[in-house]
């Protein structure tokens, strides 16, 4: 009789850990569900929306430029930000404003990125924290499900900060 | 014949379902709880790989105890490269957020260590690529916190854990610069 319930136990906690152990390999692996607050990646993101972020580019170093990603906080790593990439390591990137009298130009550095929001005039990202290494970047925002009249791949930056490469 | 082939499906389905077990287990067990690495390099000299050259030796990096991105000074933890996001670096914590730091060969002689972030340096001064070139590292790079040495096995494994923690206060009091 115990030994019946035992055995059901031993088995029922092996099935959890297993399947526990499938849940994050996937979630670590291939991609997760984020739900974005925040007005900084607006028009492209609106707040309370629900992306799919997949993790395999990251996983392969296939970020480019122009890709939306969650990444950790550079400030606070239990927090996680959602921005584009604008620059990669070696290119030359704008760090002043546009009502700044001089345009100052940065090098990003190896092994960094440069994030910016889509919003450009509410959103603290790389021009207030500057470069955000690479290796904080959790994964690639491929397509928005909710909500559902806008369900699809997200577009293209509205604004004209990506530098052609050179 | 057909019994010979009813053996070697019902092989191929154990090996398949214990394969579909094993490998999610392995990798969550070293994503989460422990991780084995060796040392290379002369950074972390006389804590690690005292001999250098040939022999490396080889830590148990406790990933769990970083979950939540807390250490305190004097741990040795690896941390991803800030400037080449495939390698980890193994190094030790000098300074928190919020401390006041001498450092050595740094463009500034006095930093603080920004919100989030931490100060490490290896143990052999000069031999290091450490905070002293690139700068407080950002606490979510870390990978986890080497708390045992492996390999090689001597008997003065514990008195080289007690080792580390002479090192913390000695580090404190050498690093932490009096700000008036």
């Amino acid at each position: 009789m115990f030994r019946r319930a035992l055995g059901k136990t031993v088995g029922f906690v092996g099935y959890t850990i297993q399947y526990g152990c499938i849940a994050h390999c996937a979630f670590e692996y291939i991609g997760e569900f984020v739900s974005c607050t925040g007005p900084s990646m607006e028009p492209t993101i609106t707040s309370n929306d629900i992306v799919f972020s997949e993790r395999i580019s990251r996983h392969l170093y296939r970020i480019e430029k122009g890709d939306i990603v969650i990444a950790k906080s550079p400030s606070d790593p239990k927090m996680n930000i959602c921005k584009r990439v604008i620059g990669l390591e070696g290119d030359k990137v704008c760090t002043s404003s546009p009502s700044d009298v001089f345009t100052t130009h940065d090098y990003v550095p190896k092994g960094h990125v440069w994030l910016e929001g889509d919003n450009l005039r509410n959103s603290t990202d790389s021009r207030s924290y500057g470069p955000v290494p690479y290796a904080l970047i959790r994964g690639r925002v491929c397509l928005k499900l909710w909500p559902l009249n806008n369900f699809g791949p997200l577009n293209e930056s509205p604004n004209e900060r990506i530098p052609r490469s050179s | 014949m057909a019994q010979q082939t009813r053996f070697g499906r019902k092989y191929l389905k154990a090996f398949v379902s214990g394969f579909f077990v094993a490998v999610p287990v392995t990798v969550t067990v070293l994503d989460r709880l422990a991780y084995v690495a060796r040392v290379d390099g002369a950074s972390m000299q006389p804590s690690l790989n005292p001999e250098g050259g040939h022999s490396s030796d080889v830590v148990l990096l406790n990933r769990w105890s970083v979950r939540n991105y807390r250490v305190q000074r004097g741990d040795v933890v690896s941390v991803v490269s800030p400037k080449n996001p495939q390698q980890k670096i193994i190094k030790r914590v000098i300074a928190l957020e919020g401390d006041f730091i001498k450092t050595l060969g740094y463009k500034n002689r006095y930093v603080r260590v920004p919100d989030g972030h931490l100060w490490i340096e290896g143990d052999h001064h000069g031999h290091s690529f450490d905070s002293n070139s690139f700068g407080p590292v950002s606490r979510g790079l870390l990978h986890g916190r080497a708390s045992h040495i492996i390999w090689p096995p001597n008997i003065e494994d514990k008195k080289e854990l007690a080792d580390f923690r002479v090192r913390r206060l000695q580090l404190m009091q050498a690093h932490l610069a009096n700000v008036p």
